[in-house]
């Protein structure tokens, strides 16, 4: 059986891992290579850059970071953050990432996921979306890290990426993102049952059952997450024991 | 020891530089035949598509080169593929060290999706020189697959059971990346260089 993924996803600002709560209030938690590499010496499936660097020297330490990581870890890892344009994806990939996510400049140019898509293959082109669920049950894509509204709505957006070539989704409830109550099931069971390609639950871990129930209840293939694993309050050894006595297939 | 590395038109060859790394080995990544016919070790590994891979290949006259080699060579991912007779993937003739064709995976079920992506259980036959972990983990990122046959040294269930490994006399390959597979495709990388 194929295995669910748990994914811890370190955000990286000048060379450093920090995490935001809803998208503000960063703190440290160290540096990221090592991190990534002690997380994959627990067990994680996957691991997860998220470059929240603006400026081009920010970029520069970022390419150099993943150098560092394609060298040390043994496991898959996905970068993102500030990926405008195919020049991007190929520097990256040349690092040694072996996926790239794309998230805002994917929904203000859509023919990029075509672009890496067909250059790179699908497998390498994760797209991510930040959606926000209105109080009428609608829901609405973000860009730049949550802060813009588009006139996307979720599920016809990621109806597109995937006709587009996406490899695979990985969706973050704003609703639900450090707030620590559990995934957006609903949304993410209805992403599973409609979309062919896999989807990445992000946004909302705060104890292991909220693994158990995305994976039950929201179908998702993955699971990402941060602060939980950073601040040692779910260790992934203990993680995925949990989830293979709930009956979830899982790498141990 | 010297480890050579195909150099071809399939991407993703830097991971496995870096995994040989990792256990001590400084390979060489060339497509030069003298150098890969005088290596100890041969690693064919890739990410790409079949027919591409293979014309590329007949061009630099490499096809021929990878069938007469005489040590132990690996065939990773698109290298597996490219070892059999023939692959659905553009309808492309292969080289043809395993006698069997590469087909696409068929979905019956919505769950199965394809690519077959992520980590997935290995089932081992019995194989004295390319041992694995029976039930271990490895990670998978492929739409076509090699049937089960008589070389088939684990097999993998996923839409329907398939090589995960095959086996015959110096030729060995995986359809999953062992350099990506943590520990356990360390232990597989250690175990075909001191084969």
């Amino acid at each position: 059986m194929l295995a669910k993924r748990i994914i811890p996803c370190l955000d990286v600002k000048d060379g450093e891992t920090v995490k935001g709560t809803n998208f503000v209030n960063l703190r440290s938690a160290g540096d990221p290579v090592e991190l990534g590499k002690a997380y994959s010496e627990q067990g994680a499936d996957e691991l997860a850059f998220l470059d929240i660097t603006a400026s081009h020297e920010g970029r520069k330490t970022f390419t150099e970071m993943v150098t560092r990581v394609a060298a040390t870890v043994n496991i898959p890892f996905t970068v993102g953050g500030g990926i405008g344009e195919l020049r991007d994806v190929d520097r990256l990939l040349c690092a040694g990432a072996d996926k790239v996510s794309v998230n805002s400049a994917a929904l203000r140019r859509p023919e990029l996921i075509d672009e890496i898509a067909n250059h790179f293959g699908s497998q390498v082109c994760v797209v991510a979306i930040d959606a926000r669920q209105d109080s009428d049950g609608h829901w609405t894509c973000y860009l730049n890290g949550g802060r813009v509204p588009t006139e996307r709505s979720l599920f016809e957006w990621a109806h597109e990426v995937q006709e587009r070539g996406a490899g695979e989704i990985l969706f973050t409830s704003m609703n639900h993102d450090g707030v620590k109550a559990g995934f957006a099931n609903d949304a993410l069971r209805r992403l599973s049952d409609t979309l062919s390609i896999p989807i990445i639950a992000s946004g909302g871990a705060g104890c292991m059952q909220h693994f158990r129930d995305v994976f039950t209840e929201g179908r998702a293939d993955a699971a990402l997450a941060a602060s939980v694993f950073h601040f040692g309050e779910i260790s992934i050894p203990e993680l995925k024991h949990y989830l293979q006595t709930e009956g979830i297939t899982i790498r141990l | 020891m010297k480890v050579a590395i195909v150099k071809y038109n399939a991407g993703n060859i830097y991971s496995v530089v870096h995994a040989l790394k990792r256990l001590g080995v400084e390979p060489v990544v060339t497509d030069d035949a003298a150098t890969l016919r005088s290596a100890d070790r041969v690693l064919f590994p890739g990410q790409g598509e079949a027919s591409q891979a293979m014309s590329y290949l007949r061009q630099h006259g490499l096809d021929e080169v990878i069938r007469s080699l005489r040590q132990p060579v690996l065939g990773i991912c698109i290298g597996q593929q490219l070892m059999c007779r023939h692959s659905e993937e553009g309808d492309t003739d292969c080289l043809g060290i395993f006698p069997v064709d590469v087909l696409k995976f068929q979905p019956t079920r919505h769950e199965d999706k394809v690519p077959h992506m992520g980590w997935n259980e290995l089932r081992t036959m019995s194989d004295e020189r390319w041992k694995m972990e029976n039930g271990s983990f490895v990670y998978f990122v492929h739409s076509f697959y090699v049937p089960v046959c008589e070389f088939t040294s684990a097999v993998t269930d996923y839409i329907i059971p398939f090589s995960a490994a095959l086996h015959r006399d110096n030729f060995f390959a995986t359809q999953f990346h062992p350099e990506k597979s943590g520990a356990v495709g360390e232990h597989i990388l250690r175990m075909f260089l001191e084969l």
